[in-house]
Order: structure tokens, then sequence, then C-alpha cells
């Protein structure tokens, strides 16, 4: 008799997510429904008032916001990520352009940012270059707001909406364009009605890459933001490490992972009817 | 439908050093079915692309009924492609593939509806119209191509191997069906193939390209029956190809040959040649006759050589054998039609000595190269 192996092979990963995503998920869901202890940590007690001081209009007014930044940075790096892939999978020269946009990823993450800081501070080299060439008089704080925030967003995040991108152009037959451009279409309308429906799936696949880490970033807001342009990761941290309101921070964690799922599902839903 | 002739002149495609073709020029008279025949790599592809507006010469003109069309991009020249791979949209239903450039023109839906119809019931696949194209065979993708191509009613369609993805039965089926369909719109085709019984059946002209050179233009009989050098003798159908001289001219039809290989025969001047000349002759396998040992009452004006039977391909209706003749390099190619039933023919066996023989009006001389 054949032995059936299923469960072994898939025991290292069934390990991995119930003692790392499942557990600590559900640890938070139940640290938000409790009351909070006096120097951090949570009475075991069922409370609902986490949720309770969720429904105030600065917590929403921050879950605005970071929806604002997420979809904005979202569509912003799918629009630029579209052209680049495809300038790379019609390029002769794909892997050395490849490796371009992989290096920047050999320096650590807080690095670059900190590397935005320099350039766009009021010190910093954007000014000193405005400055000499004449075309600003003074200072102007280029950081600490939404724009920066999505900026450094964008730059640290577009490889993951440029990859899956370019490997679903890579693979799409081009002799589709000159058929339709055969048939009567402008290049532009031959890429746009032929190419974008047929790469759809790297599309989405870009969506999701790039708003997931956005919607969840709290680095790039606590670095290059400012108070008023706060994300939901920031106010996480706060409730965790200065007010010390864990149940809180768990239900604010709740709300962002549930908005997250939620908006994935259904993105994915409507993606999947539309393939038949 | 309207249709155009095409004529291309003084073409040349050079891709870096390579030379794609070669001075190329040819008419394509106005609704007539033109194949470009060729070996892969000859060029085929590369003077379709050209007149298709896909690629530009490096020199040359090509005309649409006399107005030079280099300046126009595909989709303003009056032609559409049927591409090797079909290129239907995957995402599109057959109806809106062949609906894809009437929608781009924003023609009105009830007129789509009719025309598309319209067309599918052209290529007989008026029932197909919901199914997407990985819901279909090579064929039927086949025919909503050609339906996808004529909806904009082009004067010139252009077909590149079309048939070379189906299976051979299919693929002398759908030849027919083309034919019936170029019968029917009456547009220029330019049909490419690599495939020589392909050109032959169905065109009108043809034109033999090699190496980015043409090595003749004709009807499929002349190219067949007449050819003009070794590469088209040897690329279209089997020959038997002789090298030798002319020795003697004995009148205006007639010259002595000599090979030496075969020895002395007469030919038939089917054109012009100097005393002395090296040429070669062509025999196509079904014009030699072949009978054991030393047949008594031969016609006249026959070339008789004698040999063994080297090697026999029985095919059922006919047999091949490969005649060897004393001191020559290459065996002859003789094909014998079971014209009678098999068995009560005088038997050929394998080793036999044979006799074969051909009227002096059915060798051509083709030039040597
Ligand atoms: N874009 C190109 N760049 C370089 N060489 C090419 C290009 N297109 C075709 N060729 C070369 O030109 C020759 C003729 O190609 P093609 O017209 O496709 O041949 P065919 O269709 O007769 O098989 C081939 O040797 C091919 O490699
Ligand atoms: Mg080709």
């Amino acid at each position: 008799m054949r032995k059936n192996y299923g469960p072994i092979y898939v025991a290292p990963i069934a390990f991995w997510l119930i003692a790392f995503l499942s557990v600590p998920l559900l640890i938070t869901l139940s640290y938000s429904f409790m009351e909070k202890g006096l120097y951090g940590g949570v009475e075991l007690k069922f409370s609902l008032a986490a949720y309770k001081s969720l429904l105030n209009t600065a917590v929403l007014k921050v879950l605005l916001n970071t929806i604002v930044i997420a979809v904005a940075s979202t569509a912003i790096m799918v629009a630029l990520a579209l052209p680049t892939a495809y300038y790379i999978a019609r390029s002769p020269v794909k892997n050395l352009l490849l490796m371009l946009i992989i290096i920047p990823f050999w320096t650590n993450f807080l690095i670059r940012i900190y590397a935005w800081i320099a350039i766009l501070g009021s010190n910093g080299l954007l000014n000193s270059f405005l400055i000499s060439t004449g075309l600003l008089d003074e200072h102007i704080q280029f950081l600490y707001n939404r724009y920066a925030i999505i900026l450094v967003i964008i730059y640290t995040t577009i490889p993951f909406a440029i990859f899956p991108l370019y490997s679903t152009i890579e693979k799409f037959d081009f002799s589709l364009i000159e058929a339709a451009m055969d048939l009567g279409a402008s290049k532009f309308r031959a890429l746009w009605l032929v190419m974008i429906p047929n790469i759809r799936s790297g599309i989405t696949t870009a969506i999701l890459f790039t708003f997931i880490p956005t919607f969840g970033n709290f680095a790039v807001p606590q670095l290059v933001g400012g108070t008023d342009s706060w994300m939901l990761g920031n106010l996480i941290v706060r409730e965790l490490n200065i007010t010390r309101n864990w149940p809180l921070a768990s239900s604010i964690s709740v709300v962002l992972t549930s908005v997250t799922m939620i908006g994935v599902l259904f993105f994915m839903r409507s993606q999947s009817k539309k393939e038949l | 439908m309207k249709s155009s002739q095409v004529t291309i002149e003084n073409v040349s495609k050079r891709f870096g050093d390579f030379v794609a073709l070669n001075n190329t020029s040819l008419t394509i008279s106005k609704g007539g079915f033109y194949s470009l025949l060729g070996p892969s790599g000859c060029g085929k592809t590369t003077l379709l692309r050209i007149i298709g507006g896909f690629e530009m010469p490096s020199e040359g003109a090509v005309y649409f009924d006399g107005v030079n069309v280099l300046p126009l991009p595909p989709n303003k020249r009056h032609v559409n492609t049927i591409f090797q791979s079909y290129a239907l949209f995957p995402h599109l239903t057959v109806f809106e593939n062949v609906a894809f450039p009437l929608r781009l023109k924003k023609v009105a839906n009830a007129e789509i509806k009719r025309a598309v119809e319209e067309n599918l019931a052209l290529v007989k696949m008026e029932t197909e119209s919901k199914k997407y194209p990985r819901q279909l065979s090579g064929g039927q993708k086949q025919r909503i191509a050609i339906a996808r191509a004529l909806i904009n009613q082009p004067q010139v369609l252009l077909l590149d191997e079309p048939l070379s993805a189906l299976d051979a039965k299919l693929r002398q089926h759908m030849l027919l069906e083309l034919d019936a369909i170029h019968d029917k719109v009456g547009i220029t085709f330019i049909y490419v193939t690599h495939d020589q019984a392909e050109a032959l059946s169905v065109s009108d002209q043809v034109c033999v390209l090699n190496k980015g050179q043409i090595q003749q233009i004709g009807t499929p009989a002349e190219i067949y029956e007449s050819p003009a050098n070794e590469f088209v003798a040897r690329f279209i159908g089997e020959t038997n190809y002789i090298r030798g001289k002319v020795v003697a001219v004995t009148d205006a039809e007639n010259a002595v040959f000599e090979s030496p290989e075969y020895g002395k025969f007469n030919i038939w001047l089917d054109k012009k040649v100097q005393l002395g000349s090296s040429v070669a002759l062509t025999v196509r396998p079904e014009k030699i006759r072949i009978a054991p040992g030393k047949p008594s009452n031969l016609p006249p004006d026959v070339n008789v050589l004698r040999g063994t039977v080297e090697d026999m391909i029985y095919t059922g209706f006919q047999t091949k054998y490969f005649v060897r003749v004393n001191g020559a390099k290459e065996p002859l190619i003789v094909f014998r039609q079971h014209v009678q039933y098999f068995m009560d023919e005088k038997p050929i066996n394998w080793k036999d000595e044979v006799s074969v023989w051909w009227d002096t009006k059915d060798s051509f001389m083709v030039e040597v190269n």
C-alpha cells in the first residue's frame, strides 16, 4: 500500500502558520476584548472598552488618512510600475534592468528612509539645490506631511509592483498587439485593449503586494510624516509603548487586519469573476 | 469586396549585415491567389510584414494600385493578416474577437451584430460565437482568425503559413475552404508557405524564394514542369538532376547532350542555348518509364538507360524505384503508377536489371547553380 506523505510535507508550513500567524492573531483578538492593565498588559476580564474608544474622531481620522495614503500610493505605484515593467520586459538588457531595481534592496530599509530625510529636509540636498539655483529664497520643509509619506512609500514599495507586472508582461504574447494593430488599433489602444486585460493577474498581484504593506506601514510615517499625517501603525505603536493601552492597540490591529482582509477578499472575488 | 493590385519594387531588407531580402520585385494581380513559397528562413515572412506595414524595407517601395503605401502604418493600409499563431484575443469571445475591428471604429451595435454573423457564417462558425478561443480546436481558431481578418473588408489578405499548425487531413480541408472563401470574397490573397503541395494546389501564381532571392515566378504548372534552376527543380517535388554539356545542336528544337555519368542523349531545346555550354537537365520521376530487362518495342524519340534497382518503396498507388546506372553518383528516381492491378504487372524486384526511358520532350534544361 502506498503511504500518504501529504501531512508530512505540509507539517512545517502548517506549524509555521499556526505558531506565527494564527496564534498571534488569536491573542491579539482576545486582548482586544479585555480590560487594560495598569502598566501595560491586560486584565483577564471581558470588556468592549477598547472598541468604544476606537469610535472617537481622532482614531477615525487616522483610519481615513491611512486609507487615503494606501489607496493613493497603490494607484501611483501601479501606474508607474506598468510602463516600467513593460519597458523592462521588452528590453534586450532586461536582466541588467531588473538588477538595478533589486540593488537598492541591499541597503537597510531604515537607511533608505533616512536618505530621503537627507534629501528632503529643510537643510537637505533638494533645498540646497533649489536655493543655489535661485529658484527658492528660503528653506522649505518638504518633510513631515502626507506627500512625503506617499513619496517614500512609493520609493520603498514599488518593486513589489514592478516584479509581478514584469513577469506577466514577459509571458504576454506580443503578436496579439500586432494583430490588434493589423485590425486597426493604434499602438496605445492595442496595449490598452489587448495587453491590459491579459495581464490582469499581474495587476491584481501588484495591487495586493503594494496595498497590504502600505496599509500597515508605520516606519515611514514615523520618520517622514507629521503628527497630523499619522497612520494606523503609528497609533498601535503609541498605544503599545507609550500609552500602554494594550487592548486598544489590539483592537486597532484587529481593525487593520480586518479592513485589509475584507478588501483583499472583495478584490480577489471581483477579479476571479471576470476571469469567467 | 474591392481588391488591390500589389506591386513590390526593388525591395531589399537587411537586419544588420544579414540580407533577408535582396532586390525583390513582383506584381500581384488584383484578386489573385498568390503564393510566396520557399524554405524556412528564406524571407517570406519578412516580405509579408513589409507589405503589411510591420517592417520597413531597407530599400524599394510597395504600391497598392499604384499608390506608395510605405508611409502608411498597418492600420491605414487596406490589408489584414492571418498570423501563423492565429493571434486570437484570449480574453474575448469568438463574437467579440470578430467584432474587435468594428468596435474600434465605433460601429453601431446592430451593424456589428449583422456583420459578425455574416462573417461567422462565411467560415461556418455561427454556432460558436459565445465560446472563448481556448475552447476551440486549431481548425476552428483558424476560421475565426479568417472571419476577423475579413470583417474590415480588406483589399488584400496576407496569410502567413496559416495551416502549418493543423494536422495533415485538416490542412487539406482548410486549404480547399480557403480557396472557396477566396472565390467568394474576391480579394487579393498573398499566401506564405514552405509547403510546395499547398502552394501548387490553390495558387494562380507562385513566387519561389530562396535566401532572400526570387528564384522563379510562374503558374504552378510552370514552376513544376519547367523549373528555372536547380533550386526550384529540387525544392518543388522530386526530380532527377543531370549535369552536362550541349555537344551538338541538331535543329532549332533538338540538341545532343552529353553527361559524364550517363553518356549522350537527345534533348528538346525548351530555351535557347549556346553550343558547348554547361547546362543541367531535370526529368521528373513520373515522366520516366521502367521495365525489366531490355524491352523490344520502345516508342521513338526516347532516351533509354540501363541500370539496377537499388531500392524500392511501395506506397500502394505507386512504387518508387531507385535505379543505379553504372558509374552514376546518384541513383535515378522513377515512379511507376499501378494503373493495372499490381499483381498482374510484370514484377520488378530488388537488384533486377531494368531499362528506364523518357520522351526527349519530357526533360527540361535548367541553369547550373
Ligand atoms: N527582426 C529580425 N532581426 C534579425 N533577423 C531577422 C529578423 N526577422 C527575420 N530575421 C531573419 O531573416 C531571415 C528571414 O526570416 P523570415 O522572413 O522570418 O523567414 P521565413 O518566413 O521565410 O521562414 C531569417 O534568417 C531570420 O533569422
Ligand atoms: Mg515565416
